[in-house]
């Protein structure tokens, strides 16, 4: 790793003012962050540590039904304080990694991180979840753009992101046990003016939603109604662990899954 | 360099750190507990967990400044006060649940820390905890037999392997 210095200050606004330096750069859990600077891939002279702000932890309901998660929550503590609302959100929190990770690991990391096999992904966008930083409230639709890629502008940090309850939800991983990442992760969730599905782990462009699966699910939400589909193999990721042909047949019987355990 | 200072088995600990220096390296170097082990340096083995305010964590994966202040945990005080072996190292003794030993500090923190949250795990539960605790050597069935017997548990079905 190179040299940098850690500031660790406890309220949102010592942080912001922070990260307005030159060279500042936000530290999470650092699950992915720590690994990325051993690696020399990242050279910040100053890591801002959102893990001691209180105020940006935590998951409550709003006036408007919606789930709120404080920015720097861990997976852990989502999974213990969402299961109640949001279970299948829950769930998700509680396979991501292993219990060391869960621990650290946090929403706004994983969000602002926007690995193309990451897990809260696929919830934020399937359930149109608003990402909230320090500016501006932006819908996951317009959030995610690419692998590694979101709207987040330099020094911009995630301090909530907020949650639509749905009618039904759920989330299946197929998970690739070398990494604990997904190696395609499907969550289907329901609302009462349509179906949303988000595929997480498959695309080279990232987390991506499935239109013709949403089509036709909103009007027959059953695994059967996704007989006729197919996933085109093209723009799918091909590696050692799985061919694109294969990730995109994945796609196609994670989704069945995740419709039938939704109920 | 910054100071910092935490309680590290019960005892007050503190040192100069730069930014980038690890939890482990704190614990090893300065410290000398080298009773935590780095597997890995990557995340991914576990070789390294100690608790950080009751809460398992890998120690190649967190700096030592943002344990400043902390309660932390390693594998050094897990014995009994007269120093014999605490149930979980003592139930990996009986059940043979090691062979080099190289994993054994991380799996007997990730132990500690299942077994508190969950006094009476099942088989599968014991075996989905260690998920992120890999072991070259045994083959993990005496790591999750120990496990269940240092839970109270009766393991005499559990076949040795
Ligand atoms: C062994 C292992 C297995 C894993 N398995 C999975 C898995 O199955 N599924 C999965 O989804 N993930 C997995 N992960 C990744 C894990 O979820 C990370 O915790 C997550 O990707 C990053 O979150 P963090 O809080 O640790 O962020 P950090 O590592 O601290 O930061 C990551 C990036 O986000 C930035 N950042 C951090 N917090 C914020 C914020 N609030 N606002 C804006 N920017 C911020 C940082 O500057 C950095 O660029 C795994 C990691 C490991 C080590
Ligand atoms: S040394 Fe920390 S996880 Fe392997
Ligand atoms: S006993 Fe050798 S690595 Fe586990």
């Amino acid at each position: 790793m190179y040299a940098f210095e850690i500031e660790r200050p406890s309220t949102l606004a010592e942080a912001v003012s922070a990260l307005s330096a030159e060279g500042a750069q936000a530290l999470g859990g650092g699950q992915t962050l720590i690994p990325t600077l051993k690696q020399r891939l990242a050279a910040p002279e100053v890591l801002v540590s959102l893990s001691g702000i209180s105020e940006m932890k935590g998951v409550c309901p709003d006036d408007d039904g919606r789930l709120c998660i404080g920015g720097a929550t861990t997976h852990a503590a989502v999974a213990r304080d969402a299961a109640a609302a949001y279970p299948a959100l829950a769930a998700l929190a509680s396979h991501i990694g292993d219990p060391a990770v869960r621990n650290r690991g946090t929403i706004g990391g994983s969000l602002a991180n926007n690995d193309p096999a990451a897990c809260y992904p696929a919830a934020a966008l399937a359930s149109n979840a608003t990402i909230v930083t320090q500016n501006r409230a932006i819908d996951a639709d317009d959030y995610f753009q690419g692998l590694f890629t979101t709207a987040l502008e330099e020094g911009e940090i995630i301090t909530e992101v907020k949650f639509a309850i749905p009618e039904a939800a759920n989330y299946q991983k197929f998970l690739q046990p070398a990494s604990r990442f997904a190696l395609v992760g499907v969550f289907v969730a329901k609302y009462a003016d349509g179906v949303r599905v988000a595929v997480t782990g498959a695309s080279e462009d990232g987390v991506f939603r499935w239109s013709e699966a949403e089509a036709a699910l909103s009007s027959d939400f059953s695994a059967g109604a996704l007989d006729g589909l197919s996933v085109p193999a093209e723009g799918m990721i091909g590696d050692l662990h799985g061919t694109p042909e294969y990730r995109a047949h994945l796609v196609k019987v994670m989704t069945k899954r995740a419709v039938a355990a939704a109920g | 360099m910054a100071k910092v200072s935490m309680t590290v088995n019960g005892a007050a600990a503190s040192g100069e750190v730069e930014g980038r220096t690890l939890l482990v390296e704190f614990l090893r170097g300065p410290l000398g507990l080298t009773g935590t082990h780095v597997g890995c340096d990557t995340s991914q083995c576990g070789a390294c967990v100690v608790h950080v305010n009751g809460e398992a964590v890998k120690a190649c994966t967190m700096f030592a400044a943002e344990a400043d202040g902390a309660e932390v945990r390693t594998i050094e005080g897990m014995a009994n006060a007269d120093g014999s072996l605490g149930v979980i190292q003592q139930a990996f003794q009986d059940h043979h649940g090691l062979q080099c030993g190289f994993c054994t500090p991380g799996m007997v923190m990730s132990a500690a820390a299942l077994l508190k949250d969950n006094p009476k795990p099942t088989e599968a539960e014991v075996r989905k905890y260690l998920e992120g605790n890999i072991c070259r050597c045994t083959g993990y069935h005496n790591i999750v037999k120990a496990i269940m017997a240092a839970s109270g548990q009766d393991v005499s079905a559990i076949a040795a392997e």
